[in-house]
């Protein structure tokens, strides 16, 4: 108070987060104590990381001639049923994911229904790819109906999230509007509820497109069929230019995907 | 027509929005229910329709009582009330049409509605009545590409083909410029006269109530406070529903209109009804 009396400079600083100047300094030493072991208790194996670095060149060489004729077969089998996973999965998904996100939504769902669809999308969003993979190939055996279904039920742990969220925020206005006319529930999501979420829905579900495939390539490499497997195969045998054209394609694909589905989003209001 | 009987509604928060409301409602009687922010009139009105389920009390629409009507009844009850909305409400994504027919929901099953297959008898009606607020030629326009003052037509489009006995209105010209508010209130009570329809119109612009209502209800902290013909809005009456302020503005604006009367721009504009009202833009 003093301060505003006086006639010299008033001098402002922001305020620091964390008050105490002691506190503040311990925090930043013992982090960066704690920080030093951290990196000291790696170790590192100089010698192989030297013999590494020719394999690796070896690799990046491979990029340089690729081979997408060798192993064309098993690269268009790969292909083929990678994709034949990335649509399927992803319609399926879909379908799954619209009735889990209308009950996940707050504002639709009575409590019992919220919570045990809340509940499946928590079990879904918990476990990696590669981990439910792991566990349906475990259960149904190695090929792309473990990956099928791995990746049918992370598209629910993503779509029916996202969905749900995107209900949540709608306009209630309009949805009060509807309902206020005599209509039923399925009439109400039909008319209240649907135009205010579907552009969002398509374009989570174009994302998830390309989502899908990229991880068909990662499944695939436990065991769950694809493009993975081959790749993996490929690695295995130390057919670096093979491994290179397999991952070209998947670069490719992953690109094009990207831009029509940004190209068609785009155009949705 | 419509009856309310010490009609209660407590908020889960405890606030008590509507302390027993007694109201009636003749068929064909435009009310305006006024009062200031917070004393219950949205609630009010959703009561009726129990878009907001009301505590304790009774609704009677007509011999069915609405308050203890199951879910079916209950959907079937609310066709025979239309609703407009302050900030019109329309789904936005939807075109004029769809906005239209969404009125007419209660009516069909849900097949027939998800694929925009309305009875023939249902889309004359539309047209009908999109005409007649002057919105025929932005039939397949997108809710969101129109004006507000058109919005709101269709609003009032979407309540009338729902061919309700009663119009429940919220605050349908807060969001709308003075000349506009002036027309789609005009709009509303033309409309309920050549249909015989009752109406409720919660509105908070005093003058413009007066302007065109027929009985004016003053409620204040969920509570009724004034009760009776528009001109009898006294400094004494404002003051006891919105608190104390100085009226003279408020009150002196009335007689001006009365002077001068609303209808200039009927005498100053040659061109028929519909084009007048479509000229808003």
């Amino acid at each position: 108070m003093s301060v505003a009396h006086s006639p010299g400079i008033r001098r402002w600083k922001r305020p620091p987060l964390i008050k105490s100047a002691r506190l503040r300094w311990a925090i930043g030493l013992g982090a960066a104590i704690y920080l030093s072991f951290a990196i000291g208790s790696i170790e590192v194996n100089w010698l192989r990381v030297y013999e590494g670095l020719d394999r690796g060149w070896a690799f990046v060489i491979a990029f340089t001639e690729p081979d997408f004729v060798k192993r064309w077969r098993d690269i268009s089998h790969g292909l083929i049923e990678s994709l034949t996973m990335t649509v399927t999965s992803t319609v399926l998904g879909i379908l799954l994911s619209i009735p889990i996100g209308l009950g996940a939504a707050r504002n639709l769902a009575p409590l019992p229904v919220y919570l045990f669809c809340r509940g499946v999308i928590a079990i879904s969003r918990t476990f990696q790819e590669i981990i439910i993979a792991i566990f349906f190939v475990a259960m149904f055996g190695f090929g792309p109906l473990a990956g099928l279904l791995t990746l049918s039920l992370a598209t629910i742990g993503f779509l029916a999230k996202l969905l749900a969220e995107d209900i949540e925020d709608i306009d209630p206005g309009q949805a009060e509007a509807v309902r206020a006319t005599g209509a039923r529930w399925l009439q109400w999501i039909n008319y209240g509820i649907q135009p205010q979420v579907m552009p969002r829905l398509i374009g989570l579900s174009l994302y998830r497109i390309d989502i899908n495939f990229r991880e068909s390539a990662v499944v695939g490499i436990v065991g769950a069929g694809g493009i993975g497997a081959t790749l993996n195969t490929a690695f295995d045998r130390y057919e670096f230019d093979t491994a290179a054209a397999i991952i070209i394609i998947i670069i490719a694909i992953v690109m094009f995907a990207e831009y029509s589905s940004g190209l068609i989003r785009a155009r949705l209001k | 027509m419509l009856r309310l009987e010490k009609l209660v509604k407590r908020y889960p928060t405890g606030d008590e929005a509507l302390r027993g409301i007694d109201l009636e409602v003749p068929a064909g009687q435009v009310m305006a229910l006024i009062g200031p922010s917070g004393a219950g009139k949205s609630t009010l009105i959703r009561c009726i329709n129990r878009l907001v389920e009301p505590s304790s009390g009774r609704v009677l629409l007509g011999q069915e009582e609405l308050t203890s009507l199951g879910a079916g009844a209950l959907r079937r009850a609310r066709r025979r009330m239309g609703m407009i909305f302050q900030e019109y409400a329309l789904v936005e994504r939807l075109s004029v049409m769809e906005n239209v027919l969404s009125g007419q929901l209660g009516y069909v099953g849900f097949w027939k509605s998800w694929l925009r297959r309305f009875p023939q008898s249902a889309i004359d009606e539309a047209f009908r009545l999109l005409e007649r607020v002057g919105l025929d030629t932005m039939v397949d326009k997108r809710a969101d590409e129109l004006s507000g003052g058109q919005r709101q037509r269709v609003g009032i489009a979407r309540a009338l083909i729902q061919d309700p006995e009663i119009l429940l209105v919220d605050e349908p010209t807060a969001s709308l410029d003075p000349k506009t508010s002036r027309q789609i209130m005009r709009l509303i009570c033309e409309l309920c006269e050549e249909r015989g329809l009752a109406a409720i119109i919660n509105i908070h612009d005093v003058a413009l109530a007066q302007m065109f209502v027929q009985r004016v209800v003053g409620l204040q902290l969920g509570k009724i406070v004034y009760d009776g013909p528009p001109d009898g809005l006294s400094a004494e009456a404002l003051t006891e529903i919105y608190g104390e302020e100085d009226w003279s503005a408020t009150i002196r604006k009335v007689e001006d209109e009365e002077t001068e009367p609303p209808a200039d721009e009927d005498t100053t504009s040659p061109l028929p009804d519909r084009e007048r009202l479509a000229g808003i833009t």
